[in-house]
């Protein structure tokens, strides 16, 4: 049951062949099971879920059922849940039942679908390994020494080892894609504006955006159709209506121009996955694509634009955390700037403490000008390096990720290995582009990711040329062992 | 500018009210000063003709009828408040 696909589950559904409190009571099931071991999930919402599961069979049984109606959906605990804690990763939100649902969460609720519980992520979705939650490690299911890539790491491994049919996420610098790469499923991120930042939690509020970690595209085109539009209460919502995004899914790609960034393939990159993205694209050539070489010159300089652009804003979204009206509070202040002080100190860990510093640093008076005004103009070329490449190719292919799934620990205290690994997924968000990263291949049994970029709101062409993919392969349906 | 000693680290901390023990002290400043040392590639780039991005779709604040869309929820909001007396936020003592 825990192998079909959202469309395969809604026609079950639909026919009646199986209930969503089944299909609830399995998913649950095996989420108890492995949890355990993978820490996927930081809450289990099993109450909620099956009422919610019975509320579907209702409105499958009397007609009014959408296709996602009584599907299994897990969200990153990201996304504000009215009634559920909401902890973001964090001690500073262990305590933080949320008063109201992210946009997100209520349109899906409203599609009918079953909430599992709250997946695990880096604290404030600041990592890139899932080794920065106040939960824990979440374990990558393909290899439980592994980190499963962060910060949407419970999210990505719940998908790989079908403790949920979908999983919502949110990218910053590429914390849909990296994860789902690294643990072999699909994982999209949306032009930015595209799905409302209302009720998810702030890290760096230009980069931000939530979209679906799932099994194949088809899957994250269902969900995305869900989700995207137009929310007055996100000020940076993209003033324009969503799309069905499945309707263009079964589109022919000959004549699809795919442009291979030179700077993506230089040294940096192991030698199989070189190989392997190198296979793939050429398996959409045969296809019909046509491929040339193109450059982003200011590719190298996109990891230090965003470790100055992403800590600033998050070193001022975060200075909301006080110990006052909400999250964690420290024993007994002396005083205000001890309860200010010691709740902040206390309550965030140390990879958030080291953003907010930095952050706090490159926008202080005398260097606000070298760190932060500089970064923002670098941001403008390498959105230009992307505008230009886009006057001549449909969509940029290239690894997600540097690496496969890294050791746990390897990189925990060394922050810059760490911050380099995400060399090629932080440019898309400082341009604010479209992206999606899809299973290719395997290194030591270990998942490799490819990543198709596309010109902004080209979300529907994304996912037609994953899709197209996916009909001729089926890495997207090989299953971690041990989890059958 | 890219080496930030002990004083340097402690004015950041207060500046972001965060409170850094003695013994983490060497370790902000190290990884403080790497990731400095990162960023500094940006000088590799003139640009003096470059307009700063602050958003990259460029988009202007979107204006909305000023009309009340929210009631007051203010008990279901304090309900997870860390101390809070008579509908009101309890903070240690401001003024003697």
């Amino acid at each position: 049951m825990h192998n079909h696909t959202l469309t395969e589950l809604s026609a079950l559904l639909r026919s009646r062949q199986i209930s969503s409190v089944e299909l609830t009571e399995h998913f649950l099931r095996r989420s108890e099971k492995y949890n355990a071991n993978l820490n996927c999930y930081i809450t289990l919402t099993a109450d909620m879920a099956l009422a919610q599961a019975r509320s579907a069979d209702a409105a499958l049984r009397q007609g009014g059922a959408g296709p996602l109606t009584g599907i299994p959906i897990a969200h990153k605990d990201i996304f504000c849940t009215d009634g559920i804690r909401t902890s973001c990763g964090s001690r500073m939100l262990d305590n933080f039942i949320a008063p109201y649902d992210a946009t997100v969460v209520a349109r899906l609720q409203q599609a009918g679908m079953v909430l599992l519980g709250k997946t695990n992520m880096d604290e404030y979705a600041m990592g890139s390994s899932n080794e920065n939650s106040y939960y824990g490690p979440v374990r990558n299911p393909w290899d439980q020494q592994r980190v499963p890539g962060g910060s949407s790491g419970g999210s990505a491994a719940a998908v790989a080892a079908r403790l949920t049919p979908i999983a919502t996420g949110t990218d910053t610098g590429g914390s849909i894609r990296q994860p789902a790469a690294m643990c072999g499923i699909t994982g999209l991120k949306p032009t930015y504006g595209r799905v409302s930042r209302y009720g998810m939690i702030a890290f760096a509020s230009s980069l931000d955006q939530g979209g679906p970690l799932a099994r194949t595209a088809a899957d994250a085109a269902m969900l995305l159709t869900a989700v995207a539009g137009f929310d007055p209460r996100d000020s940076t919502s993209a003033d324009q209506a969503g799309e069905d995004y499945s309707a263009a899914l079964t589109r022919d790609i000959s004549g699809l121009r795919i442009g291979i960034p030179k700077q993506y393939f230089d040294a940096n990159l192991a030698a199989e996955i070189k190989e392997i993205i190198t296979t793939a694209v050429r398996q959409l050539e045969r296809a019909g694509a046509r491929v040339s070489e193109i450059s982003l010159p200011n590719t190298h300089l996109s990891v230090p634009v965003y470790y100055v652009i992403a800590p600033a804003e998050c070193s001022s979204n975060l200075a909301r955390y006080d110990g006052v009206r909400f999250g964690y509070r420290c024993d007994q202040p002396q005083d205000l700037a001890d309860l200010y002080c010691r709740s902040r100190s206390e309550g965030f860990g140390r990879e958030v403490k080291r953003r907010i510093m930095t952050g706090t640093y490159v926008l202080s008076a005398g260097y606000y000008d070298a760190y932060y005004l500089k970064a923002q103009r670098l941001r403008r070329l390498i959105r230009d390096d992307f505008h230009t490449a886009f006057s001549n190719v449909d969509v940029i292919i290239g690894p997600t990720s540097p690496t496969t799934a890294f050791r746990l620990g390897e990189k925990v205290d060394d922050p810059i290995s760490m911050y380099l690994n995400d060399i090629y997924t932080v440019s898309i968000n400082l341009a604010g582009l479209p992206a999606i990263s899809i299973p290719v291949g395997f290194v030591n049994g270990l998942p490799v990711g490819m990543q198709i970029t596309g010109n902004y709101f080209s979300e529907s062409r994304l996912l037609n040329v994953a899709h197209q993919y996916q009909q001729m392969t089926d890495w997207h349906k090989r299953m971690p062992a041990g989890f059958n | 500018m890219s080496s930030l000693d002990k004083a340097e680290i402690q004015k950041i901390a207060w500046l972001a009210r965060l409170a850094i023990d003695e013994g983490d002290m060497a370790g902000y400043s190290r990884d403080l000063s790497n990731i400095l040392k990162l960023v500094e590639q940006m000088n590799s780039i003139d640009t003096t003709t470059v307009d700063p991005l602050a958003h990259p779709l460029e988009l202007n604040a979107r204006m909305r009828p000023d009309q009340v869309t929210e009631s007051n929820q203010r008990e279901k909001f304090q309900a997870c408040a860390p101390a809070i007396k008579d509908g009101l936020y309890l903070v240690p003592k401001v003024i003697d």
